[in-house]
C-alpha cells in the first residue's frame, strides 16, 4: 500500500521534472527561432540560407541513422536528385512557380527513395550502407552521363522566380525567410515523427531489431517509411539548394558529400534532435572558413583531423555532450 | 576474323587477359579488407590510402636513397604495416567493441588526414618511377603485346593471394588468429598475447594493400589521391564476395576484374559503374554476399 | 626612365581623373580575389603558386595603383561551384572585391562568372579549358585568358593531320571537357583530309587504362588521340608506352598536356609526344627571366597559366591605372582596347565575347637525349598565329558579338 503510495509520489515528480524540461526545451527552441529571424540582418544570408540547406540535409539524414540506426551510405544520390530536378523543371518551364519546382525535385527524390529503401531494407549493418553506396553510385553515373545535367560544367542559371507567383526570391531577405520557414517545418515534422509512437517503434527498431519484431511490428514497414521521409527531406534539401544557389553541381551526387552528411551528424550529435543542425553549421563554417584563411590548402586533412577526435574523444556530438555535461552538472 | 558481338575473338582474348590481371590487383587490395574486416571487424576505409602510402614510400625511397625496386617490394610493405601497427595501437584500438560503423568513420578521418598532407607536400601531378629494366619490354601472344611487368603482376599477386589465404586458413598461426579474434578471453587464457596479434593483423592487412601499391609505381600514375579512386570500387568487390570470406575476397576480385574488362569493351563509360550494378544484383539474392556467410 | 615614366602616367592619371567624373577608385582600394583549387585535383596547374604569380605582379606594379592601395584575398574553391559561389557572393556583396581570377573547375568558372555578371564586378578565367566560358556562357564580366579547348584540338590536330596521321582513334574522357574536345578534333581532323575511325568514352578518372589501350592498338588507327587530362592522361600516356604503342608504328597526340604532367611523367615515357601549349618557360630571354623569379618564389617552374595569371593581374592593374576607375566596364573596355604586350605573349587582343585571343605554341616533348634538366621538356615546333587557333568570332553563340 505504501509502496504504491510511493511510486505515484516518484511518477509526479518525475512529470514535474518533464514538464520543467519540456518548458526548458520550449524556452531555448523560441530563442533560437528568434536568433534565426534575426540571422539576416547581422550575417550574410545567402551563407545562412547554405546552412540551413545542410541543416534540413543532415536532419534527414539523422531521422534515419541516429533514430532508425541505418546508416545510409548513398544520401548525395537524393540531394542531388531534387537539385537536379528543381534545377532542370524551374529553368525549361517558365510557367512553373518556384514552389512547383521544389515539390517536384522532393517528389522525385521520394519516389528514388522508396526505390532505394525496397532494394535494400533487407540487408542489415554494413551491407546496407554499402548496398545504398552502390545505388548512390550508379545514380551518379546517371547524373554524369545525362545531357540535361551538364555534366562536370554543372546546371547554372537556374531562376529563382516567385514563390506562388508573387513574392519575389531574388531577394536575399525573402529567400531567406522561405527557405527558413520550409526548414522549421521540416524540424517540427521530424521532431513530432521522432515523439509519436511510430518513431518509439523506430527506436526500438534501433535499440533491438529482434525484440522489435517478437512484439509484433513489421518493422521492414517501419523501416521502409522512415527512409523515404529521410529521402524526401534530403531531396528537399537539395531542391531548395539549387534555387539559392542557383546551380546544381555534380559535387552533390559525389560519394563524399554522403560521407559529409554523416560527418555532420556525428559532430553535432547523432540521435538529438538538434546536432544534426549544430553539426551541419559547424562543418560548412570550418570549410568556409578554412578555405579562405591562411590553412586554405590544409582543409581536408583538418576535416579529418576533426573525423578522428570526434570519434575517438565526443562519440556523441556537440549537442549529445552538452546534454550529458548538464545532466550531470545540473541535475 | 571471327567476332564476338561484333568484337573480333583476338581483340577479346586480350581483354580477358587484361581483365585476370586487373582483377588479380583488386583481389591483392581486396584480401587486405577481408583481412582486417573478418577477423578484426574493422571497416577500413584508410585501405586506398595505404595502398597510395605503400606506391609514394616506393619512389621517395628511390629518390631519395636510390632504394631500388626489389627491396622496396619488402621495405614498403613493411614499413606501412608499422604506420598501421601504430594507428592501431594508438587510435583504433580506443574503438573496440563500439559499433563497426565507428572504424569506418575513423578510417576515413585517417585517409583523408594523410591525403591531405602528402598532398601539400608532393602535389597532385604525380611522381616518377621508371620501370625496373628487367621488366621492360614484352613478348606478343599474338592476340596482343603482355608487357612483361603485367605478367610479373599477375604471378606475384596471385602467390601473395593465395600465401595469405592458404596461412589463415589452414595453418596453426592462422587457427590461433581466428580464435583469438573470435573469442579473446580464452585465447588470452591460453597465454596468447590477443591485443597484440590484432595490431599485428591490421598491419599485415595494410601491408597487403602497401604491396599492391608497389607493385602499382611503375605502371600507375602516382598521386597521393590515387587510393581515393580505387577504394570505394575495392570495397564493393569485398561486399560482393561477402564480407570477412578471404577465398571470397580473391575469386571475386579476379572475377570483377574480368567483369570490368568485358564492360570496358562492350560499353565503356559504363565500366566504373558495373562493379556496383553486380553487388546490388548479388546483395538482392544472397544477401551476405557470394561466399559469406549468413549472419 | 622609370622615373620620368612614372610621373607622365601618374600626371596622365590625375588628368584623366579630373576630366572624367565616372573615373574613381571605390573605397581608394582595388580588391583583388583569387580562387581555385588549393588543394584537390589541378592544384598544381595554378593552386598556391598561382597566387605567388598574381602577388608577384601586385608587387612588380607597385604595390598601389593611382594611390589606391591593392588588397589581394582569396580562398580554395574545392572544385565545388557551391564552395565558389558563395566566396564570390560574399566577396562582392560584402567585401567590395573587384576582380576575381584563377578560376579552373569549368563549373566554378561558369558559376563564379554568373554571379559576377549579376553584380557587375569582373573575372579573368585562367584555368579551365571549357571553350563554353566565352561560347554559350559568355557574360560581359569575364575575360578567358590562357588557353582553351578550341586551339588545342587546331594546334596538334592540324599538325599530326599534315604530317600524315590520316586515320584517328580518340580516347575521350566521359564528361562535359572530353566531349568537347572530342568534337573540336574531329572537326579539326576532317577539315584536314583526315578520318576518324573510331572513338571510345572512358569514365573519368580511369585507373587503369590497358583495355583501352589494346583497344586502340587493335583499331589499326594511325594516330591514337587522347581527349582527356591530368592524371588520365599521364596514366595513358604511361600504358601506352608500356604497352608499345609508339613501337608498332602508331602515333600518340594528347590534347591537353600541362608542363607538370610531362614533368611527372618524364621524357623517357612522353618523348614525342606533340601537343599545344599557349606558353613555355623556355621560349626567349623574357620568358626566362620572368620564370627564374618565378622558381626563386616556389621552387617549379610556372605552367601557362601561373604566366597567365600573372599577366593578365598586370594587364587588369594596367587598364585600371589608366582608366583610374576600377568599374567592370570600364576596366574591360579598357583591357580590350590595348593589346598585350609581355612576356605572356605579343599582340593578345581581348575579343568582345570575353576571349583573349593569342599566339598559341606547337611543341614536342624533348628525347632524353636532348632534355638537359628536369624542366627542359618542350622544344616549340611552330607558332600558330592567334587567327588561326582560335574559334572565330564568326562561329560563335556569344550574344555579344555583332554579327
Amino acid at each position: 500500500m505504501s509502496q504504491s503510495f510511493d511510486s505515484t509520489a516518484i511518477h509526479q515528480a518525475i512529470l514535474e521534472q518533464q514538464k520543467a524540461d519540456a518548458r526548458k526545451k520550449m524556452v531555448l527552441n523560441v530563442v533560437l527561432v528568434l536568433l534565426l529571424v534575426a540571422a539576416p540582418f547581422v550575417l550574410y544570408p545567402v551563407f545562412l540560407m547554405k546552412i540551413l540547406c545542410f541543416a534540413l540535409f543532415a536532419v534527414a539524414f539523422n531521422l534515419l541513422f541516429g533514430f532508425t540506426g541505418l546508416l545510409s551510405f548513398g544520401h548525395a544520390a537524393f540531394l542531388a536528385t531534387g537539385g537536379y530536378t528543381t534545377g532542370y523543371l524551374l529553368t525549361n518551364f517558365s510557367g512553373l512557380t518556384t514552389e512547383m519546382g521544389i515539390l517536384a525535385g522532393t517528389a522525385v527524390a521520394t519516389l528514388l527513395g522508396l526505390a532505394f529503401a525496397l532494394l535494400s531494407i533487407r540487408r542489415q549493418g554494413i551491407y546496407f550502407a554499402m548496398v545504398t553506396l552502390a545505388l548512390a553510385q550508379l545514380v551518379f553515373f546517371f547524373f554524369v552521363q545525362s545531357e540535361f545535367t551538364g555534366g562536370e560544367d554543372g546546371m547554372h542559371g537556374i531562376p529563382r522566380g516567385h514563390l506562388l507567383g508573387v513574392i519575389d526570391l531574388n531577394n536575399n531577405f525573402n529567400m531567406y525567410y522561405f527557405v527558413l520557414a520550409v526548414f522549421l517545418g521540416c524540424y517540427l515534422l521530424v521532431q513530432r515523427i521522432v515523439s509519436s509512437p511510430y518513431g518509439q517503434v523506430l527506436k526500438s527498431i534501433k535499440q533491438n531489431e529482434p525484440r522489435a519484431v517478437s512484439l509484433g511490428y513489421n518493422v521492414n514497414r517501419y523501416k521502409v517509411l522512415a527512409f523515404v521521409i529521410s529521402a524526401a527531406l534530403a531531396g528537399l534539401a537539395g531542391s531548395m539548394k539549387s534555387v539559392v544557389f542557383q546551380l546544381a553541381s555534380l559535387n552533390d551526387a559525389h560519394w563524399h558529400m554522403s560521407g559529409e552528411v554523416i560527418l555532420m551528424t556525428l559532430v553535432g550529435g547523432m540521435g538529438t534532435l538538434l546536432g544534426p543542425v549544430v553539426g551541419a553549421t559547424f562543418v560548412v563554417n570550418v570549410e568556409y572558413h578554412l578555405s579562405q584563411g591562411a590553412l586554405r590548402d590544409w582543409v581536408d586533412p583538418i576535416l579529418g583531423g576533426i573525423f578522428i577526435l570526434v570519434v575517438l574523444a565526443f562519440r556523441s556530438g556537440i549537442v549529445g555532450e552538452l546534454q550529458k555535461f548538464f545532466k550531470k552538472n545540473l541535475g | 576474323m571471327s567476332m564476338i558481338f561484333g568484337v573480333p575473338l583476338a581483340v577479346l582474348s586480350g581483354q580477358l587477359l587484361i581483365g585476370v590481371i586487373n582483377g588479380a590487383f583488386y583481389a591483392l587490395l581486396s584480401l587486405g579488407l577481408a583481412v582486417i574486416f573478418g577477423l578484426l571487424k574493422i571497416i577500413n576505409f584508410a585501405h586506398g590510402a595505404m595502398y597510395m602510402l605503400g606506391a609514394m614510400v616506393t619512389v621517395i625511397m628511390f629518390d631519395v636513397m636510390g632504394v631500388n625496386y626489389w627491396v622496396a617490394l619488402f621495405m614498403a610493405p613493411l614499413l606501412v604495416g608499422v604506420v598501421g601497427v601504430l594507428i592501431e595501437y594508438f587510435l583504433l584500438r580506443r574503438i573496440a567493441g563500439q559499433d563497426h560503423i565507428y572504424s569506418l568513420l575513423l578510417t576515413f578521418g585517417i585517409a583523408l588526414l594523410m591525403q591531405g598532407v602528402l598532398t601539400n607536400i608532393y602535389g597532385v601531378s604525380g611522381l616518377r618511377y621508371s620501370m625496373p629494366d628487367l621488366f621492360k619490354g614484352g613478348i606478343n601472344l599474338g592476340f596482343m603485346f603482355l608487357p612483361y611487368y603485367r605478367a610479373w603482376v599477375i604471378g606475384i599477386a596471385l602467390v601473395v593471394c593465395f600465401g595469405t589465404w592458404f596461412m589463415i586458413e589452414k595453418t596453426k598461426l592462422g587457427a590461433y588468429l581466428r580464435a583469438g579474434t573470435e573469442d579473446a578471453q580464452l585465447m588470452q587464457g591460453f597465454g596468447i598475447n590477443v591485443p597484440l596479434l590484432v595490431s599485428l593483423t591490421y598491419g599485415f592487412g595494410v601491408a597487403l594493400a602497401a604491396f599492391a601499391g608497389v607493385l602499382a609505381a611503375p605502371i600507375y600514375s602516382v598521386t597521393p589521391v590515387m587510393g581515393s579512386h580505387i577504394l570505394i570500387t575495392v570495397f564493393a568487390v569485398v561486399v560482393i564476395g561477402g564480407m570477412g570470406s578471404i577465398g571470397g575476397a580473391i575469386i571475386t576480385g579476379i572475377l570483377m576484374g574480368v567483369v570490368e574488362g568485358l564492360t570496358k569493351t562492350f560499353y565503356p563509360p559504363a565500366s566504373s559503374a558495373v562493379i556496383f550494378l553486380v553487388m546490388v544484383v548479388v546483395l538482392m539474392f544472397r544477401p551476405a554476399g557470394l561466399f559469406g556467410k549468413e549472419a | 626612365m622609370t622615373m620620368m615614366k612614372k610621373l607622365l602616367t601618374s600626371a596622365v592619371a590625375s588628368a584623366m581623373m579630373a576630366t572624367g567624373a565616372q573615373a574613381a577608385i571605390s573605397n581608394d582600394t582595388v580588391k583583388i580575389a583569387y580562387l581555385a583549387d588549393m588543394s584537390g585535383t589541378y592544384r598544381d596547374l595554378a593552386g598556391p603558386n598561382g597566387l605567388k604569380a598574381m602577388e608577384m605582379a601586385i608587387a612588380d606594379f607597385g604595390g598601389e595603383v593611382n594611390g589606391a592601395k591593392i588588397e589581394v584575398v582569396s580562398a580554395d574553391d574545392r572544385n565545388s561551384a557551391d564552395v565558389a559561389s558563395s566566396t564570390v557572393r560574399r566577396w562582392v556583396e560584402n567585401e567590395d572585391v573587384d576582380l576575381v581570377a584563377g578560376l579552373v573547375a569549368s563549373s566554378v568558372s561558369i558559376a563564379v562568372s554568373d554571379i559576377l555578371e549579376e553584380n557587375d564586378r569582373l573575372g579573368i578565367v585562367s584555368g579551365s579549358a571549357a571553350s563554353s566560358i566565352t561560347n554559350e556562357h559568355c557574360t560581359p564580366n569575364h575575360i578567358h585568358y590562357v588557353y582553351d579547348t578550341y586551339p588545342l584540338a587546331n594546334g596538334t590536330a592540324s599538325a599530326v593531320v599534315k604530317e600524315g596521321g590520316k586515320t584517328w582513334y580518340v580516347l575521350t574522357a566521359d564528361y562535359a571537357f572530353g566531349h568537347a574536345l572530342e568534337g573540336d578534333v574531329t572537326r579539326v581532323v576532317e577539315a584536314n583530309g583526315g578520318e576518324i575511325i573510331g572513338t571510345l568514352r572512358h569514365p573519368f578518372p580511369t585507373p587503369d587504362f590497358s583495355s583501352f589501350i589494346l583497344q586502340a592498338q587493335a583499331s589499326g588507327a594511325d594516330v591514337v588521340a587522347l581527349a582527356n587530362a591530368g592524371a588520365d592522361t599521364t596514366n595513358a600516356i604511361n600504358t601506352a608506352s608500356e604497352f608499345g604503342l609508339t613501337q608498332s608504328g602508331q602515333t600518340l597526340a594528347a590534347l591537353l598536356l600541362f608542363l607538370n604532367d610531362v614533368k611527372a611523367l618524364g621524357v623517357e615515357a612522353a618523348q614525342g609526344i606533340q601537343l599545344t601549349t599557349g606558353w613555355y618557360w623556355d621560349m626567349n630571354d623574357e620568358t626566362r627571366a620572368w620564370s627564374d623569379r618565378f622558381m626563386e618564389e616556389t621552387g617549379a617552374r610556372p605552367t601557362m597559366i601561373h604566366a597567365g595569371v600573372y599577366s593578365s593581374t598586370m594587364q587588369y592593374l594596367k587598364a585600371v591605372e589608366a582608366t583610374g576607375s576600377d568599374d567592370a566596364q570600364t576596366v574591360r573596355k579598357q583591357m580590350m582596347d590595348t593589346p598585350i604586350n609581355d612576356m605572356f605573349t605579343k599582340n593578345g587582343v581581348i575579343r568582345e565575347d570575353g576571349r583573349m585571343v593569342h599566339d598559341m605554341y606547337l611543341a614536342e616533348v624533348k628525347t632524353p637525349a636532348e632534355s638537359k634538366n628536369e624542366w627542359d621538356l618542350y622544344k616549340i615546333l611552330r607558332t600558330i598565329p592567334a587567327e588561326e587557333a582560335y574559334r572565330p568570332l564568326s562561329e560563335s553563340k556569344c550574344p555579344l558579338v555583332n554579327k
